[in-house]
């Protein structure tokens, strides 16, 4: 069984990576365009992150934009206030959004299930008061503006990502390469079997002499470094952040993104979120009630289709996701 | 100053009560079916919409008395045609559903009555404040409370002296042996469902008469209530009572000296409580944890 599950998620991997490289060759044709995709790679990453502590530890935290959302402020800041380089804007607002979902995460791990659901919502809306709040420093309800994304210099060779949506997208999905590899790697370590092992059962891991909630920190602090910095690529994406990053209703919609690919499947929150992305940009432009529609999925995903996209394609055997 | 902080202790309470109604009904239906109902505030702005229409034509206090019933009678629908197919289930679930429902509800009252906000009339005599030096408390205001607190009251004589009431409390602590002991625990959680959202659509009612009505009235509700369950203690309905007041208060008080700190303060104080008593002031070890 194992040993098909890595071979399933290799044949996704090649199939996920032939699409994202020849996003360029394509996209047009499908009536898409650049901004359009990077927002996927972006969203779809920050489905990953939110999975790694949902789908490969078995917590599911409510909370997580305010992470994704501290991740984008602290991007907004670095390049307002402190200097125009990308990578420093990405490193900070990561750092930012991880040490912050470090240290709430210790008053965080010991509750379980609907309670830890409870608790994340609640202190993820803290974040999103203070930068609806503090209109001095974050421009309050109307966002963070005034600063953009600045061209990569590579010793001698400078990327104009700024103007050029296509070089731009390739600095994104180098980076989520990035990130999704270190994922990866966590997950196939002794480390990242020890997480599912905690997802799978708890009482047994414990009985084992695992440390629980050690570990679930150290997932949930990693799920917010993530988080973060796939906050802060959106931040650079739409050289803007609001206080709508960080609200309980975007950590719903990941959760969601995540779910509706199959929250099994390493790869599944990426379609998830390539499929919603999609759904709400098309409907956006059709209707003005487009959020009944994005609720109506919300139940159709829940009632016919839990396991997701990726879920469904394959281990047909396995049993449903069991009760975290 | 001492009339300030009178005002705003009163403003508190007030609000307070509103977080106390809206959070009993989510803890009834947290206790009993382990659901996180996330479309409540959605409930409770239908309330409000339900008791303006039927206000145009059976008066405000026909609004008043038949849109609760309305609102939980949807309520049972929904729990019969979808939440109980996710009993069971991992709670990731049931959530994401009530989330989806939120968005539905939401978004339809804002479809079929308007984004903007829409005042509600009370009758005159309950629009008069009670004297000139107590200006802030209106008869409507002290109205409120008096109906909150008697719903409170008989929900709580409800729960411990009734035969249905003594098995929602056993069906919170152990469900598989009150089923096994002949109850229809099918009925039992439709009926908890629906007194929960009773209690959402009464509160939306009594909110449109303070604060008027708009669509997004009822989710700006919800995360208080959440807090007020953590602080009280995730299990525990006193707990929830205690902990809806002391947020609203504390909220009240804020205002006064630090306006924008009055919503953080809700959470510093759900922060130190966890640090303090990780269960929550009145929680039970163990439960739902």
């Amino acid at each position: 069984m194992i040993g098909r599950r890595f071979t399933a998620d290799q044949i996704t991997m090649v199939v996920v990576w032939a699409l994202l490289l020849t996003v360029p060759l394509w996209i047009g044709a499908v009536g898409g365009y650049m901004a359009l995709a990077t927002r996927v790679v972006v969203l779809g990453l920050a489905a990953m992150s939110i999975n790694f502590l949902l789908g490969f530890t078995g917590y599911m935290s409510f909370g997580h934009a305010a992470f994704f959302g501290l991740g984008a402020y602290g991007a907004g800041f670095t390049l307002k206030l402190l200097a125009a380089s990308t990578p420093l804007s990405l490193l900070l607002g990561m750092l930012l959004g991880g040490v912050l979902g470090g240290l709430l995460g210790l008053l965080i791990v010991r509750r379980r299930g609907v309670y830890f659901a409870m608790v994340t919502i609640a202190f993820g809306q803290v974040f999103y008061f203070i930068a609806y709040r503090w209109n001095t420093l974050t421009g309050g309800d109307d966002g963070l503006r005034g600063f953009a994304r600045a061209p990569l210099h590579l010793g001698p060779v400078t990327i104009d990502i700024l103007n050029n949506a296509t070089a731009f997208y390739f600095f994104v999905l180098a980076c989520f390469a990035l990130v999704t590899g270190v994922m990866g790697l966590l997950l196939r370590s002794p480390f990242g079997h020890t997480l599912l092992a905690i997802r799978e059962n708890e009482q047994r891991a414990r009985f084992l002499g695992i440390p629980i909630e050690r570990h679930v920190w150290v997932s949930f602090t990693l799920s917010c470094f993530f988080m973060s910095f796939a906050g802060a690529l959106y931040a650079l994406l739409n050289n803007f952040a609001d206080p709508s990053n960080l609200y309980y209703v975007m950590s719903g919609n990941i959760v969601i993104m995540a779910v509706l690919g199959g929250i099994r499947a390493f790869w599944g929150p990426l379609l998830g979120a390539a499929v919603f992305v999609v759904l709400q940009d098309y409907l956006s432009s059709v209707t003005t009630n487009w959020m009944s529609f994005v609720g109506l999925l919300f139940v159709l995903v829940v009632l016919f289709f839990p396991r997701g996209l990726l879920g469904f394609a394959r281990n047909r055997g396995q049993r449903e996701p069991a009760a975290g | 100053m001492t009339t300030l902080i009178l005002f705003n202790v009163t403003n508190g309470l007030i609000i307070g009560a509103f977080y106390v109604l809206m959070a009993l009904g989510l803890s009834l239906i947290l206790n009993l079916s382990g659901v996180i109902n996330f479309a409540h505030g959605g409930f409770l702005t239908l309330g409000g919409y339900v008791a303006y229409a039927l206000s145009l034509r059976i008066g405000f206090w026909g609004g008043l008395i038949v849109a609760p019933f309305i609102v939980a009678a949807l309520g049972i629908v929904i729990e019969r045609t979808m939440i109980r197919r996710l009993y069971g289930r991992d709670p990731l679930y049931s959530l994401l559903l009530t989330f989806g429902l939120a968005f539905i509800l939401e978004d339809g009252t804002r479809w079929y009555w308007g984004p903007q906000g829409l005042p509600v009339t009370v009758p005159a005599f309950l629009a008069q404040p009670l004297s000139a030096s107590l200006f802030f408390i209106t008869g409507y205001r002290l109205f409120m409370v008096v109906v909150a607190a008697s719903v409170i009251v008989a929900l709580f004589f409800f729960l411990r002296h009734t035969r249905l009431g003594l098995r929602i409390r056993a069906g919170t602590l152990d469900l598989d042996t009150v089923s096994s002991l002949g109850v229809n625990v099918r009925f039992l959680r439709s009926f908890n469902f629906g007194l929960g959202i009773f209690l959402a659509g009464l509160s939306g009612v009594l909110a449109g008469g303070q604060l008027g009505l708009i669509p997004t009235m009822g989710s700006a509700l919800l995360m208080p209530s959440f807090i007020a369950i953590i602080v009280g203690g995730v299990g525990s309905l006193p707990g929830t009572l205690v902990g809806g007041l002391l947020i609203g208060v504390a909220a009240g008080v804020t205002t006064v000296f630090w306006p924008s700190a009055s919503e953080a303060v809700m959470y510093v104080l759900m922060a130190v409580v966890l640090m303090v008593r990780p269960r929550g002031l009145f929680g039970e070890e163990g439960m739902l944890t």
